[in-house]
């Protein structure tokens, strides 16, 4: 059972009276735009908080998870384009097939050949030539994928389902990529492992920046299918028109003239459109956010958890109680990804497109670790929190400073050449917040703000 | 013969002249990453953001020099504002350590807690530099721009290639030269640089022999100041200013210091050198190499490259993950100056 304290209450209650306050002043659809992401982040954070808060397994690589999440909502939902599996299909199937029988090999050899010296001459070798193989097969229909109407098509599409199962599909991808990073990474140190990770997700970045044939690169998917209705389709329903029509029944009665009337509520409709698509999203999102929050919880609070809470704490001691400490990194690890990976397919569903060249670490990586260091790591109510209200100042963060900024030089004219260049600078603030916002929470609360319960069993 | 000295020039042209200015790049910003971890005992990820406020205030300088028609003729006026550069970024690093690192030094935090905070100092000097200077790309170098041009080369040899000689390569890898030259001359012979080596090496025993503590890491600082402001400086004037480009030098930085050898001075320079020239060497196109090499009958169709240069920056993460599988603590053995 979920209990909780005074203070978490408080959070609570701030996080939801912070969107209420902005409903108000910028209105309801900013508002909610803002709680969408910040429930998305949350969920991001939740999946770093998992392997770092619990195990102390450090994930660098959040922005290649989020990435194969958004590829995941791509080849599920997007139609699939027949023309290129004809053209291409083929050779992509032998050149895995190749890439598999290589790999085969090369384990092979490691088992077999135990002279270390000789097995990686073979290795080399056989990867050398293995690779020259593949990539004539390989090439040849990553060719004509691409040539394959490539305005608009270009790729091999993916299977035509609801998008909403990409956020299954991206938690396992997210999983799959976790798996070959931790079997190869997890025994480093944890700085040498955040870098590798964090280098990793470059890699993985740059995959689907580049293999067009899979994630139509740089050119970018757009118009994915929502799972939520779409404006204009609600705008010409009756049952929605009727609702809007009841809701506002009040101040609708109170205008006289049928044209004026019929004016009002058309307005009322289309506003009333947006705010109903972000809501079922956010509604969407909660719903996955619940979820996950209940297993983490129950996680965190059974013997596995404390198995964890054990490891991260001493982990010499674990070993030697006979926990393999390699094995629970790795499980860790990879559940932590998938659940960035759900996050990341959530993202790309909620902008409806996949843009490869946006994912940067800076926004997709260290944004993340801030919100966990900044939430309370190892406490999944601190993540979610650190989730609203970092993604709440980094948005806000821009109306803010442009306050700011007119409050202290309002004594200069505003022609002033240093006050236009600091109202051209507002964007650039968010970044100075963030790194302050770090700097102060792991100096005078290291712990974050909703810290780690301790637990005496 | 001919044609094989073709050949040659090709690989000079684009492969050993960009591979050398691009390494002594990476070797310097690699050295102070590598300074950092020997002393203080953590990864840097601020450290691209230092070599950029270098390059930043350089730049302010040169345009200030500029303006009052101070130059140096046929060199790069940036030569004249960089150590002015240099003295601010030395500036920021013992800042950034009085106010933020030394806390965590004093606490003995865990250096994953100091990769954090230096986060966090990446993050604020990012804003720094870009509420100051935008995010435009910015082009400082003037003077001469070539020292040999590829026309003239040309005419000079009469060989089919050209070899283009930027001014900014050259100064690039004398400036490194000098620099390394020096920082391993500190190192070995004068008194700082030996206490500087013991306490890498063992804390514990460097301050039983009365070693201070705090006069190392003060060296230390401005040893780090020094390598990345020039580091910074040299990168864009080799290629052209833009503050987005040095956060992801921060990755193949790290990877150049990792696969040398994280702590080890020396790895890092070497690692530097092999990060670059893998980084060049892995995606370029040789087919004009083979051309002149072999027989018109089984010259190449193809480009003949290995991978095309948009996985430029995933080759130097496979070369770092390919070495910590192999041997984890780097071609030269780290953890100690």
């Amino acid at each position: 059972m979920m209990k909780f304290e005074r203070y978490e209450w408080l959070a609570i209650t701030i996080m939801i009276s912070l969107f209420i306050f902005v409903g108000l002043i910028q209105g309801w659809s900013v508002s909610l735009v803002i709680l969408n992401m910040c429930i998305i982040s949350a969920i991001m954070t939740m999946g770093v908080n998992i392997s770092w808060g619990y195990a102390g397994v450090i994930n660098f690589g959040v922005m290649g998870f989020l990435a194969m999440g958004g590829l995941a909502a791509v080849l599920v939902s997007y139609p699939p384009i027949a023309e290129s599996w004809q053209v291409g299909g083929r050779g992509l199937g032998i050149s895995f097939a190749l890439l598999i029988l290589l790999v085969i090999a090369v384990m092979y050899i490691n088992k077999t050949v135990i002279q270390k010296r000789n097995r990686y001459i073979l290795n080399s070798l056989i990867i050398f030539f293995g690779i020259l193989i593949i990539r004539h097969f390989y090439l040849n229909a990553t060719h004509n994928i691409e040539d394959v109407n490539p305005a608009i098509a270009g790729f091999l599409g993916g299977l035509g389902l609801p998008i909403i199962f990409s956020w299954i599909v991206g938690g396992l991808f997210a999983a799959g990529v976790a798996f070959v990073i931790g079997k190869v990474a997890l025994g480093l140190r944890s700085d040498y492992l955040a870098i590798v990770t964090l280098g990793i997700s470059e890699i993985v970045v740059s995959v689907l920046k580049h293999e067009e044939w899979l994630s139509r690169g740089v050119k970018n998917v757009i118009g994915l299918k929502r799972p939520v209705p779409y404006e204009i389709d609600l705008q010409n329903a009756d049952w929605f028109i009727n609702l809007i029509t009841y809701l506002n029944s009040s101040k609708l009665n109170n205008i006289i003239d049928v044209s004026d009337r019929q004016q009002v509520l058309n307005n009322l409709i289309i506003d009333g459109s947006g705010i109903f698509v972000k809501l079922s999203y956010a509604i969407l999102f909660l719903i996955v956010m619940l979820i996950i929050f209940y297993f983490a919880n129950k996680a965190q609070l059974s013997p596995w958890g404390r198995m964890m809470r054990a490891i991260r704490d001493n982990e010499t001691a674990a070993n030697a109680m006979g926990k393999d400490v390699v094995k629970q990194h790795l499980i860790i690890f990879v559940i932590g990804a998938a659940i960035v990976g759900v996050a990341g397919a959530m993202l790309v569903t909620l902008d409806g497109l996949f843009t490869p060249s946006g994912y940067r670490p800076l926004r997709f990586t260290f944004i993340i670790w801030i919100m966990v260091i900044v939430g309370g790591s190892g406490n999944n109510l601190g993540a979610i929190f650190g989730g609203f209200v970092i993604w709440f100042s980094w948005i806000e963060a821009a109306p803010l400073t442009t306050f700011i900024i007119n409050q202290l030089t309002v004594g200069l004219e505003p022609t002033n050449a240093l006050k236009l260049h600091l109202l051209d600078s507002v964007p650039y603030f968010r970044y100075l917040f963030m790194g302050l916002i770090l700097l102060l929470i792991l100096r005078y609360r290291p712990k974050g703000i909703i810290p780690e319960k301790v637990r005496h069993s | 013969m001919i044609d094989f000295l073709n050949s040659i020039i090709v690989l000079l042209n684009f492969i050993i002249i960009p591979g050398i200015s691009y390494g002594s790049q990476l070797a310097l910003g690699a050295l102070g990453v590598t300074f950092v971890y020997a002393i203080l005992r953590f990864a840097n990820f601020a450290h691209g953001e230092i070599m950029s406020f270098g390059a930043m205030i350089t730049i302010l300088f040169t345009w200030f020099f500029q303006s009052q028609n101070i130059g140096l003729g046929i060199l790069p006026t940036a030569l004249l504002a960089l150590p002015i550069g240099i003295i601010a970024t030395i500036i920021l690093c013992i800042i950034s350590d009085k106010f933020v690192f030394q806390y965590y030094r004093y606490q003995k935090s865990v250096p994953v807690v100091l990769a954090m905070v230096s986060i966090g100092v990446m993050f604020v000097i990012n804003a720094i530099i870009r509420i100051i200077i935008g995010t435009e790309t910015i082009k400082f170098s003037d003077g001469q721009k070539f020292i040999m041009k590829a026309k003239k080369f040309k005419v000079m040899t009469g060989l089919n290639e050209g070899l283009a000689l930027k001014s900014s390569q050259v100064i690039t890898i004398f400036i490194t030269i000098l620099l390394l030259t020096f920082t391993f001359w500190f190192l070995q012979k004068t008194k700082t640089g030996k206490s500087m080596r013991a306490f890498s090496d063992n804390e514990d025993l460097a301050l039983l022999s009365g070693i201070n503590p705090d006069r190392v890491v003060f060296t230390t600082w401005i040893i780090v100041g020094v390598l990345a402001c020039v580091a910074g400086t040299l990168y864009g004037l080799d290629k052209s200013y833009k503050p987005i480009i040095y956060l992801n030098l921060v990755l193949p930085i790290f990877a150049s210091a990792i696969v040398g050898g994280i702590g080890s001075p020396f790895g890092a320079v070497v690692g530097g050198y092999v990060i670059a020239f893998s980084e060049i060497m892995v995606t370029y196109a040789y087919k004009k190499f083979f051309v002149y090499l072999l027989p018109s009958s089984i010259e190449p169709t193809g480009l003949v490259q290995l991978l095309s240069t948009d996985y430029k920056f995933a080759v130097s993460f496979s070369i770092l993950v390919i070495v910590l599988l192999i041997r984890p603590s780097g071609i030269f053995k780290g953890k100690v100056l």
